[in-house]
């Protein structure tokens, strides 16, 4: 295991840039998401870490060794793609032992062994390994794509949404399967989606893309507490936080230069009446089982918050809205700070 | 717009039985989910209802009429696929008054339909675009549009959010329950998705084996579930299980779980000394350093407004409490279980059935 460094890595596709100036530093051990919308660049820059692209600029540093002009082969990486590709005609067994027969990491039949039972148990397989790949469900069969980089121990292990074909069961299962075997092998894994809660749930950091560009990297807390921006507050949190104009607080105090009040559904406070707050309608309430989320529109914005059950809350009913735990932000979207 | 009555559906393919004697009835202007696993049935009856499958046998009446032989042209519905099925050489107005144009509608009055049923969607900035350069969240709102001009008696709709990402369909529940807000038309809408269900559903049929298992709404679903199959597919996270042997007799207010009594809603139904299996939904669970329920930390999934708490009971059950995010839980701890009574619910191993307890008191229970 080890420690893999981007330096001022760039890379276009003709006018495209696909990702611009990229510096971070996944440390040994660490879980790290990059996290961004279709176009964010986190396949490139799998790719660009992989070998399978070569950056317009920059270095790509794995354990302190340049090894942005190395061929794939040469990089002690391994790749689980979104799709598994498993050999159809192999048992589950040998698909398992396959990269530990390849000429270049080529191991012993009793090494290899130990190793395939050792993944096949933390995945949860070991009934499985003397099935054909093609006798599994969706489920088992991208538990053995992931088995099949994890029987490896390279430096770092590279994974392009492996979650994002199973059903949200599956993958609810698979998120602390993944973060519980990633914990106990100590491995180091760059792990890029679009889904915010395996972003949430599994990173030591979250890193968040936007159009190319690293916006803020940091613990799954301190990027959900404290967005740099918008974007980034919008892209963690379900429901996700309300942005509100500035104008419908005329009261509270905010730094100068603050357009919109950011507040996520758990630091609205809901009264009935007019209580000094804004004044709010009901729209809808989303009955989720667990929780009801209140629709409430005050003028023109709509403000999703949490209620009780029980709250007696109703559709239509005036409501007084309050902020606590504010955030500010700018016209252009940056978070402004108070002094 | 009209109620649409299922009696006694049956459908078979051969040896296979798809759809087993459903009856039910969507009421008029009911947001209806058909929601279950992949095969259990609900596209199928979705199929009967458009016409698209002739039923083995059963009624289908739509408005009060038998519909269940009558091809699907015949039938004033609308249906919506999954994948969008557009014109992809024609523009988004091409694509929306197409169903008009085919009927013989006048010009105008095409014209003014297209800019309502475009107005609703908020999509009249897309009208003269080609479709094949459009998102796909665009796209669905397209479908959608050729499908509300023809303001029929019906919308049914297969799993149209399923090929979208996730974080887009969100956006669009909220868009489709807005919509049929504004419309009131009576909605069936096949989904494999229970969030979805839940968040926008009047009515929920949750479907397994061809079989309607529970028929009601969301909440009631979700807060009594007649079934081990029902509380385990309802819930993100879903109900957590606790297997023990016992006995209960009506009126117990506590079942003993190896050394630990735990209190529950009054039990209205008795069982012999059999397997029993006590479930408890995430959020009725809180961790106490004293409860004497032992459980080991797993795993903690942050979440932000709350925390998703993986533990392993003594017994060996995995358990999954939803948490405040500010309450520090480290795996590899021992802590306490702690279940909010009123809320339990208590199945029959073997039949995987509910027993009925004060939980299920003036509420309906199938």
């Amino acid at each position: 295991m080890a420690e893999l460094f981007l330096d001022g890595v760039s890379k276009r596709f003709g006018a495209t840039v696909a990702v611009a100036d990229l510096n971070f530093t996944v440390g040994d051990g660490e879980f790290i998401v990059l996290l961004g919308p279709t176009g964010a660049g986190k396949t490139t820059t799998l790719r660009l870490v992989a070998g399978l692209e070569r950056p317009d600029a920059g270095r790509v540093l794995l354990d302190g060794r340049d090894v942005t002009l190395e061929p794939p082969a040469a990089r002690d990486t391994t790749f689980v793609f979104q799709q598994y590709s498993l050999y159809p005609h192999l048992s589950v067994y040998d698909n398992l032992a396959f990269p530990l027969r390849s000429p270049a990491h080529r191991e012993p039949e009793a090494r290899i062994r130990a190793r395939v039972a050792e993944i096949a148990r933390l995945l949860h397989i070991e009934d499985k390994l003397s099935n054909r790949a093609t006798q599994l469900s969706g489920g088992q069969m991208q538990r053995v794509a992931i088995g099949r980089a994890l029987v490896r121990r390279p430096s770092i292990y590279l994974m392009d949404e492996p979650l994002s074909s199973l059903d949200a069961k599956l993958r609810a299962e698979l998120r602390v399967e993944l973060k519980r075997i990633q914990r106990e092998l100590g491995a180091t894994i760059l792990y890029v989606t679009h889904d915010q809660t395996e972003a949430m749930t599994m990173a030591t950091q979250i890193g968040v893309l936007d159009r190319g560009r690293l916006v803020q990297i940091g613990s799954p807390r301190a990027i959900y507490t404290d967005p740099v921006n918008t974007y980034v507050a919008t892209r963690l949190g379900n429901p996700a936080i309300n942005l509100v104009p500035r104008e419908l607080y005329p009261t509270l105090a905010a730094p100068t230069g603050t357009t919109t009040i950011g507040v996520r559904t758990e630091h609205v406070r809901i009264r009935k009446g007019v209580n000094g707050g804004a004044a709010g309608r009901v729209k809808w309430i989303e009955h989720l089982g667990d929780q009801n989320h209140l629709h409430v529109t005050i003028a023109d914005t709509e403000v999703v918050t949490l209620c009780d059950r029980d709250s007696g809350i109703a559709v239509d009913d005036t409501v007084d809205v309050q902020l606590t735990a504010p955030l500010f932000f700018a016209a252009n979207g940056d978070r402004v700070r108070a002094h | 717009m009209a109620e649409i009555r299922i009696e006694h559906l049956h459908k078979a393919f051969g040896d296979f039985t798809a759809v087993r004697d459903s009856t039910f009835t969507v009421p008029d202007g009911d947001f209806f989910c058909l929601l279950g696993p992949s095969g259990c049935g609900k596209t199928t009856t979705l199929r009967m209802i458009a016409g698209l499958e002739l039923p083995t046998s059963g009624r289908i009446l739509l408005g009060g009429e038998d519909v269940a032989f009558k091809r699907a042209s015949h039938r004033d519905i609308a249906f919506v696929f999954q994948l969008f099925a557009l014109y992809p050489h024609m523009n988004v107005r091409t694509n929306i008054a197409y169903p008009l144009r085919s009927q013989g509608m006048s010009r105008h009055d095409v014209q003014t339909r297209v800019e309502e049923a475009a107005r609703i969607l908020r999509i009249q900035h897309l009208l003269d675009r080609r479709v094949s350069g459009l998102s796909s969240g665009d796209r669905q709102r397209v479908a959608l549009g050729r499908a509300i001009v023809r303001e029929p008696l019906a919308f049914l709709l297969d799993e149209p959010l399923g090929a979208l990402d996730a974080e887009f369909r969100d956006v669009m529940c909220g868009e489709l329950r807005a919509l049929h807000d504004r419309l009131r038309a009576t909605t069936v809408y096949v989904t494999h998705d229970q969030l979805e269900a839940m968040a926008m559903a009047d009515t929920i049929a949750l479907m397994n084996h061809g079989v309607v298992e529970q028929l009601g709404t969301p909440q009631d679903i979700y807060d009594r579930p007649v079934s081990l199959f029902v509380a385990d597919f309802i819930g993100s996270p879903p109900m957590s299980f606790l297997d023990f042997r016992g006995h209960v007799a009506p009126g117990d207010r506590t079942v003993r779980l190896g050394s630990v009594d735990i209190a529950l809603p009054e039990v209205r139904e008795g069982r012999a000394d059999t397997e029993l299996v006590l479930g408890v939904r995430p959020e009725h669970i809180e961790l106490s350093d004293h409860a004497p329920l032992r459980a080991e930390v797993v795993d903690a999934e942050y979440l932000g407004t709350t925390q998703i708490v993986t533990l392993s009971t003594v017994t060996g059950a995995r358990v999954k409490a939803r948490i405040p995010a500010d309450i520090p839980v480290r795996p590899g701890e021992t802590t306490g279980l702690k279940f909010r009574p009123g809320q339990l619910s208590l199945f029959d191993k073997a039949s995987g059935r509910a027993l009925r307890t004060a939980l299920h008191d003036g509420g309906a229970h199938g």
